[in-house]
């Protein structure tokens, strides 16, 4: 039978392209479809109904969700190209530092990111802490996968994608590249690596979004 | 300490502790329980095992400590493989369990608490609403991942089993504590058996802890919490 996949994400989601890496490193052939989250489609609906979120992956008509969750599907279903690593251990790693990045790095990015003036310098400090464990987990390493990109690179990816986009709106540097030499280097080898490279959402509507999405933020203070 | 030696940094009356501790006994692994007082002081061993954030449970493996619940119970499913297995064997299934789980962690278990912990009557019935959508949710994942047998992972305790049956001690105590009915015979049949079975299981009966002992706990975390609050 042949095999039926499909991708429910929208253009932007750095959820979503977390799957698209994670497709593309394993070779996979799938059908996209692109969701605008103010008018969900009803097969969306009918796919994740506890959350109506994306992204959802649909193979053979089986629905999964959570793009954590979803990679770690890929993995197991196809088994060329590993994402994790085969090491109980290390394994356990990778999806501690995956949780950490989604429960501490983002928000703390984003606290960074929302906030001005005061708040704002406040903010940096507890953001350049946690990205510094990330720098710690990459010192003799080029990806946080070792000498390929893996599921961790995968999970961080969107830092690779967004922090300079957020750096430019608020003209505010956080991941200075003489603070941190090794993620810096690890972004720009991520983002040019041949899965990555053009695999990522239009840079130019990506900041128009994000711009749009800081405006009720500079509101409260006015 | 020896390579293969196992250590558990814990509580007693943490949930995510008991998910460790159960899976630990399915696959029947020695291990040095060493109980943290966490409300009062985190140990050493604590704050060099778990630097990120300094939480229980940590297991100490050898020289290697792993964090964090669900990624405990995984790992030692995956160390201990030729025991009985946790998660189940087909990769969708698997993915169903892990959906469940973080489902749990990420928006149930939040609204439990605040049936005890939130200000304002408005406030807990909110959560105890969404609390209830949620038990709806799980009796009918339940009849999809049982097949028929008495348990999530099917005629064994399994992954989703630990993740949620960790948290009937504190169910219990919030539907005493704030007089409601969360797993009831008629609303939630299946749930309501599953809790007596999986609370009766090998694994669990001897660490799950005591109603009586938790209620009595509870009084004191929510006063402490809500006193910090308040000062």
């Amino acid at each position: 039978m042949a095999e039926e996949l499909k991708l429910f994400r929208t253009w932007s989601s750095p959820y979503g392209f977390r799957v698209v890496h994670g497709l593309k490193i394993k070779g996979l052939e799938y059908e996209t479809i692109l969701e605008d989250l103010t008018n969900k489609s009803a097969s969306l609906l009918e796919y994740n109904p506890t959350h109506k979120k994306v992204p959802v992956l649909v193979h053979n008509g089986k629905s999964i969700c959570e793009s954590l969750v979803i990679l770690e599907y890929i993995d197991e279903t196809w088994k060329h190209c590993p994402l994790l690593p085969q090491d109980p251990y290390d394994k356990a790693m990778a999806r501690f530092w995956a949780k950490f990045g989604d429960e501490k790095v983002l928000p703390s990015i984003w606290s960074v990111f929302i906030s001005q003036g005061k708040e704002q310098e406040e903010a940096v400090a507890p953001a350049v802490g946690n990205l510094k464990f990330l720098e710690e987990l990459l010192k003799g390493k080029k990806f946080f996968g070792g000498k390929t990109i893996g599921y961790l690179d995968l999970a961080f990816g969107l830092l690779a994608n967004l922090v300079n986009i957020l750096e430019e709106i608020v003209d505010l540097k956080l991941v200075d590249a003489e603070i941190f030499p090794l993620l810096s280097a690890w972004m720009n080898n991520f983002s040019t690596d041949p899965v990555i490279k053009d695999c990522w959402p239009p840079r130019d509507k990506m900041v128009e979004k994000f711009k749009a999405m800081r405006e009720p933020y500079l509101k409260k203070v006015a | 300490m020896a390579s293969n030696e196992m250590k558990l940094l814990g509580a007693w009356p943490s949930p995510f502790v008991l998910r460790a501790r159960i899976a630990l006994n399915i696959k029947s692994v020695e291990y040095e329980f060493m109980e943290e007082n966490v409300l009062v002081t985190k140990s050493d061993l604590l704050l060099k095992s778990n630097p990120v954030y300094k939480k229980i449970p940590v297991l100490i493996h050898g020289e290697r400590p792993i964090c964090e619940s669900l990624i405990i119970v995984q790992y030692v499913d995956e160390v201990w493989a030729s025991g009985p297995a946790i998660l189940p064997s087909d990769p969708y299934d698997r993915a169903v369990a892990r959906f469940w789980a973080v489902y749990l962690d990420d928006k149930w278990f939040p609204s439990l608490t605040a049936i005890l912990m939130s200000d304002g009557e408005e406030a807990k019935k909110t959560a105890l609403e969404q609390a209830i959508q949620g038990l709806d949710l799980l009796e009918e994942a339940f009849t999809k991942c049982s097949k028929g047998q008495n348990f999530f992972g099917g005629d064994k305790i399994g992954y989703l089993d630990i993740a949620l049956g960790s948290f009937l001690g504190w169910v219990r105590v919030i539907q005493i504590m704030a007089n409601v009915s969360l797993i009831d015979e008629s609303k939630t049949p299946n749930l309501f058996k599953w809790d007596q079975d999986f609370s009766g299981h090998d694994a669990v009966k001897d660490v799950l802890p005591e109603t009586d002992k938790l209620v009595e706990f509870s009084k004191f975390l929510v006063a402490k919490v809500k006193g910090s609050g308040t000062k």
